[in-house]
């Protein structure tokens, strides 16, 4: 008997490696709502490197991964695997930095729509520097860059000014002047990305800032009115645009410009 | 009532701790019985098959933040924000430089040259402590002199006319 059971220990981990390169040889290809990856789990024998990590996109059904997102599979190592799609509605995730417009002061917290399917809450003490005694500064309208700290289907998010340590670290209130707008979400990883090449060119038309949420808003300034509003429509015009595209309009850009 | 002997004392009363002693033994197995009962009835528990707890190897994650090694989303070109630039630096060094710490955490984050220096000093002040105000002035010199005279330095210049 303890032969038996060794075997089908054996054979389950042989499953699990199956199933790992199933993902593998579709990574890059286009995946629809509906697929499945299944495997058996491991027995005891399993350690932390055969976790397999999904991120958005996929969802884990007892022992299967379902795909809930049309998309690409994207593959992270060691075993990190999304769904890499396009999309415009925003769902709230844990540690997501958003840009929220404050609509009302309820007693100890504000409400701030983020852009998702419910308004999100904002604590009073979860600023830099605030007390029961000592209130932030925060007006309904106001723009408030912020971290989710709760964020899933069953329960009203909240959200956070500070980190860990208690330091807003950029977050808070900001935006007197400039401009909002909203973009896809695509659109905002592409300019998240360390190193985006949308970022690099377009640091070296004028001086501007600009902040950039997870939901799909994007806050510009410049030094003026006109300035500021290229910016915006130069980001929102990289929408739709081939990089060729792209290069050859900045180009056009920074001619007007100078 | 009393006096005929059949009036009985109500359960409650004889649960009570200061009755216990006169209690015969057949009454005190009853009631303790009773409670027995009574708790048991109250105990409830789901009516559930066991729940197998079992050790997943998948883990969910909602966020591309960690897939796509997304960075911080407030930005400043060209020092339109000083602050935000700074915070923009600080977070590039520390996401390029979080390798390179991991590292070497277990090193000591103070040398041993500055530990020795400090230990120099603080020698000097804790001996200093323990010594009265009368014996602090035949204490050897030597360290006091070289603090008095960069102090030397600091004193006010008169302008000159």
């Amino acid at each position: 008997f303890p032969l038996r059971r060794k075997r089908v220990l054996l054979l389950r981990g042989k499953n699990t490696e199956a199933m790992l390169d199933s993902f593998k040889e579709r990574v890059g290809e286009v995946l629809l709502p509906g697929d499945v990856f299944s495997f058996e789990s491991p027995g005891s024998e399993s350690n932390i490197q055969d976790k397999v990590i999904c991120g958005p996109g996929l969802r884990r059904n007892g022992d299967e991964i379902l795909v809930c997102k049309s998309g690409i599979l994207r593959h992270k190592e060691p075993n990190l695997y999304w769904i890499d799609s396009q999309q415009k509605r925003y769902v709230p995730a844990k540690g997501e930095c958003v840009i929220g417009i404050v609509t009302a002061k309820s007693g100890d917290v504000f409400k701030v729509d983020v852009g998702g399917s419910e308004q999100a809450s904002l604590s009073y003490l979860a600023f830099e520097g605030a007390t029961k005694r000592n209130r932030p500064n925060v007006q309904v309208g106001d723009l408030v860059y912020s971290q989710f700290i709760i964020a899933n289907k069953d329960m009203e998010p909240e959200l956070v000014c500070i980190d860990s340590s208690g330091r807003a670290n950029g977050m808070g209130v900001f935006g007197t002047g400039g401009l909002l707008f909203k973009v896809s979400l695509g659109l905002v990883r592409k300019l998240l990305v360390p190193q985006s090449e949308i970022v690099k060119d377009l640091e070296k038309i004028f001086p501007f800032e600009m902040v950039v949420g997870m939901n799909g808003r994007i806050w510009v300034k410049a030094r003026s009115t006109q300035q500021t509003l290229i910016v915006a429509n130069i980001l929102e015009s990289c929408e739709n645009m081939t990089a060729q595209q792209r290069r050859t309009l900045f180009k056009k850009v920074a001619q007007n410009a100078s | 009532m009393a006096s005929d002997g059949t009036a009985k004392l109500s359960k409650n009363l004889l649960r009570m701790k200061f009755m216990q002693r006169g209690l015969d033994a057949e009454v005190k197995k009853q009631l303790e019985e009773e409670e027995k009962r009574i708790i048991s009835d109250e105990h409830w528990y789901l009516d559930l098959p066991e729940l197998k707890a079992k050790e997943n190897f998948i883990i969910e994650e909602r966020s591309f933040v960690p897939c796509e090694e997304l960075i911080y989303g407030r930005m400043s070109f060209g020092g339109f924000n000083p602050e935000v630039e700074k915070l923009m630096a600080a977070m590039k060094s520390r996401s390029t430089t979080e390798e390179d710490e991991e590292a070497d955490k277990m090193e000591a984050d103070v040398s041993d040259e500055e530990m020795a220096r400090r230990y120099e000093t603080l020698v000097g002040s804790i001996k200093r402590k323990f010594t009265k105000k009368r014996d602090r002035s035949t204490m050897p010199e030597d360290r006091t002199k070289n603090i008095s005279e960069p102090r030397a330095k600091k004193t006010f210049l008169k302008p000159q006319d």
